[in-house]
């Protein structure tokens, strides 16, 4: 049976299918003002990928931000539970799944079923997610996508005071003022960034089967900040980081 | 899956009882200078058998339940607060403070007519905000104001230096409150008001302490409205005498099965105020077969507990059980002074470690299976050591899932992710929706 995993995040719909634990298509489209629309657009260039018409797919389980707003799919996961099923779908060892999404970042400790244990997740504060760097990318006024690779050239460390992305902005600016590099600063803003997504991996405690996924994982900038923050050399990081979580929901189709 | 255990439901007795006394307190503190009578505000917390001795037409009104009973509109709560925000105070403050100052400045009484002026304030400080809540309120209706400093240290090492520190502020107020009303102190009144007051507090205790059986017989959602008398008046005889029968209806449900929650298979406890305005998602949970059968805050913000015999959490005595026999005021002030002192949630305001020590007593006493925490940005003081008690409890190996919010301003509660964080603490606990409890909540 063909089964579809749908992750309606905050910024971008992502849809896996998956038939006998290997995936068949997959696609992603940003999510706009209507979720559902952007969810029949993924599923449609995900079945076009696979060769598949609509009526070959069976179940279809929703994640993500915007998970209730589905009208067509069967039911829904949390997503703790999707990233955790994906992450140990993909990396059976994996005990510790970091998410760091546009809106939303999540510390996940689980087993080796996927089942969730115990999970934090970022409050009411854009410092800890994508949205964040998205912020900062526009006030260096460089392209997001070069954000990171633009802070693996940095030569020093500078820290960042600000402790909210409002402030962290201004102090961005003031960098700028007084002719820091771009680079420094850029290291800067991921440095802020996993303090804060370790702080909540400490939360549900580090384990060295640590899996990173969710968009910002894509960010070699982000992801080195984090190893040095965590104290880890070697981080696992899915290869495609944001379709874990569809994944996830599509193997908690099967289930 | 199989369906669990239906226990039977019974609608309380009581429950139209306490919203009389609710609904009459409110009407005779706004009616009080109609038939003559005298009118005082302040906290939940203050020394509310002190200003009893003052007659037996003096009406109070505390502040927090007050704007609790506002937040529950969410529309005039935000009035409230845009008020008390244009005035150029700081969101960050209490939001009951802001939604009281907001009622008290728009001059609305939330029961209706103009906000009711009292004679005096009487409060009591060991938060951080109440000693400044009624300053302001005090100055701004130009009336006097006393504030009993309580902050002693905790009740564990409460000696006789520290309880005469807090029983003489308690005789100076009463010579101030003779002073500002004219009226002479009459002790037998302060005396009676002294054994309602243990009475009340430790009856609410008992009734607390009944929820430890399988099934609970009262949920938390249905405590807040019943703990509310003893912070609206514990002194007066008409609370003492409502838990005393509510005591022996909850009495009644333990010995016949009833439950609160018909599914119940999962027991939890919050902490601090919920959000009031949202109080929905604790019938959310219910569809899980989660039943909260309290807190620390919803047990200890107004109940007096005490070690058991057999080193269990229980009821304190009160002085009559004791045979104790109140003969003068100052025997009655240090009676109050001692017991307010042993107050639960007095306590973490010096060390959330003993916070922790009472949830941990909660957990294996009431069979608790996970705890949530409100990280409640609308009261500092009861949320400060949150984080504190969240570590304490998971090294004791109990889940925990916490969320922030904010008891009266529904500005900074998102209930969607609340509802989400939720979903992920039941999966974590490893419960599913109960189509049958889902169906309940629907019909």
């Amino acid at each position: 049976m063909i089964t579809t995993g749908i992750d309606v995040g905050a910024k971008t719909v992502k849809v896996v299918l998956m038939e006998d634990g290997k995936i068949r298509g997959k696609a992603k489209v940003l999510s706009g003002f209507d979720q559902e629309e952007s969810a029949k657009a993924a599923l449609d260039q995900a079945l076009v990928e696979a060769g598949l018409s609509r009526e070959a797919i069976g179940i279809i389980i929703t994640t993500g931000n915007g998970r209730k707003a589905i009208s067509f799919a069967k039911g829904d996961v949390t997503e703790p539970r999707a990233a955790a099923l994906g992450a140990v779908f993909l990396y059976p060892a994996a005990r510790t799944v970091i998410d760091v999404g546009a809106e939303e970042s999540r510390a996940i400790k689980c087993d080796a079923n996927g089942r969730v244990l115990d999970f934090a997740v970022n409050e009411k504060c854009a410092a800890g997610s994508g949205a964040f760097t998205e912020a900062m990318a526009r006030a260096l006024e460089v392209p997001l996508e070069e954000l990171g690779p633009l802070s693996l050239k940095a030569t020093q460390s500078i820290p960042m005071n600000a402790q909210c992305a409002v402030f962290a902005e201004s102090e961005v600016i003031s960098l700028i003022h007084s002719k820091t590099e771009k680079a420094d600063i850029a290291r800067a803003v991921h440095d802020g960034l996993s303090s804060r997504v370790v702080a909540m991996v400490r939360r549900v405690g580090l384990n060295t089967e640590l899996v990173l996924i969710g968009g910002v994982a894509h960010n070699p900038g982000f992801v080195e900040s984090f190893k040095r923050t965590v104290g880890l050399d070697d981080v696992r990081t899915a290869a495609e980081p944001d379709f874990v979580g569809a994944i996830g929901a599509a193997l908690a189709a099967a289930e | 899956m199989a369906t669990p255990t239906k226990y039977p439901t019974a609608p309380l007795k009581c429950w139209p009882k306490a919203k009389e006394i609710r609904e009459q307190y409110y009407k005779d503190y706004a009616q009080a200078h109609e038939r003559g009578g005298i009118r005082w505000s302040g906290g939940a917390w203050a020394f509310d058998a002190v200003p009893m001795g003052l007659g037996d037409d003096v009406h109070v009104m505390t502040g927090e339940p007050y704007a609790a009973s506002i937040a529950w509109d969410r529309k005039f709560a935000q009035e409230c607060q845009d008020a008390t925000d244009a005035r150029g105070w700081s969101r960050d403050l209490c939001s009951y403070m802001r939604i009281y100052w907001g009622s008290m400045y728009l001059n609305r009484f939330h029961f209706g007519g103009e906000f009711p002026k009292p004679n005096f304030y009487y409060q009591s400080q060991i938060c951080c905000s109440h000693s400044k809540w009624d300053q302001e309120a005090s100055l701004y209706e130009n009336v006097p104001y006393f504030c009993i400093d309580v902050c002693v240290g905790p009740y564990e090492t409460l000696d006789e230096g520290r309880v005469n520190y807090v029983v003489n502020q308690l005789h100076d107020s009463v010579e101030g409150m003779e002073k500002v009303t004219g009226r002479k102190y009459d002790d037998e009144k302060l005396i009676a008001a002294v054994h309602n007051e243990c009475r009340s507090t430790s009856l609410w205790a008992e009734i607390c302490t009944l929820n430890k059986a399988i099934p609970a017989p009262l949920d938390e959602k249905t405590m807040f409205s019943l703990y509310v008398l003893a912070t609206l008046q514990r002194s007066s005889k008409k609370v003492a005498d409502f838990y005393e029968e509510l005591r022996d209806e909850v009495k009644d449900r333990v010995a016949r099965g009833i439950a609160a929650v018909p599914y119940e298979r999962c027991r939890i406890i919050t902490d601090t105020q919920p959000p009031w305005g949202f109080l929905k998602i604790y019938r959310y949970m219910e569809q899980f077969g989660v039943v909260s059968i309290g807190s620390v805050y919803t047990f200890g913000l107004e109940g007096i507990f005490a070690e058991q015999e057999d080193g269990s959490w229980g009821p304190r005595k009160t002085p009559q059980q004791l045979g104790i026999k109140i003969n003068t005021r100052d025997e009655a002030l240090r009676i109050t002074a001692d017991w307010n002192l042993s107050r639960p949630c007095w306590q973490h305001f010096y060390d959330p470690r003993i916070k922790t020590r009472m949830m941990l007593k909660m957990v294996n006493e009431w069979k608790l299976d996970g705890v949530i925490l409100h990280l409640n940005r609308g009261c500092e003081g009861l949320t400060v050591g949150s984080m504190e008690n969240r570590l304490g409890l998971i090294e004791a190996g109990v889940p925990v899932m916490t969320y922030e919010g904010n008891m009266a301003d529904e500005k900074e509660f998102d209930e969607r992710r609340t509802v989400s964080r939720i979903d992920s603490f039941m999966e974590t606990l490893g419960l599913k929706q109960i189509p049958e409890a889902v169906a309940l909540h629907a019909a």
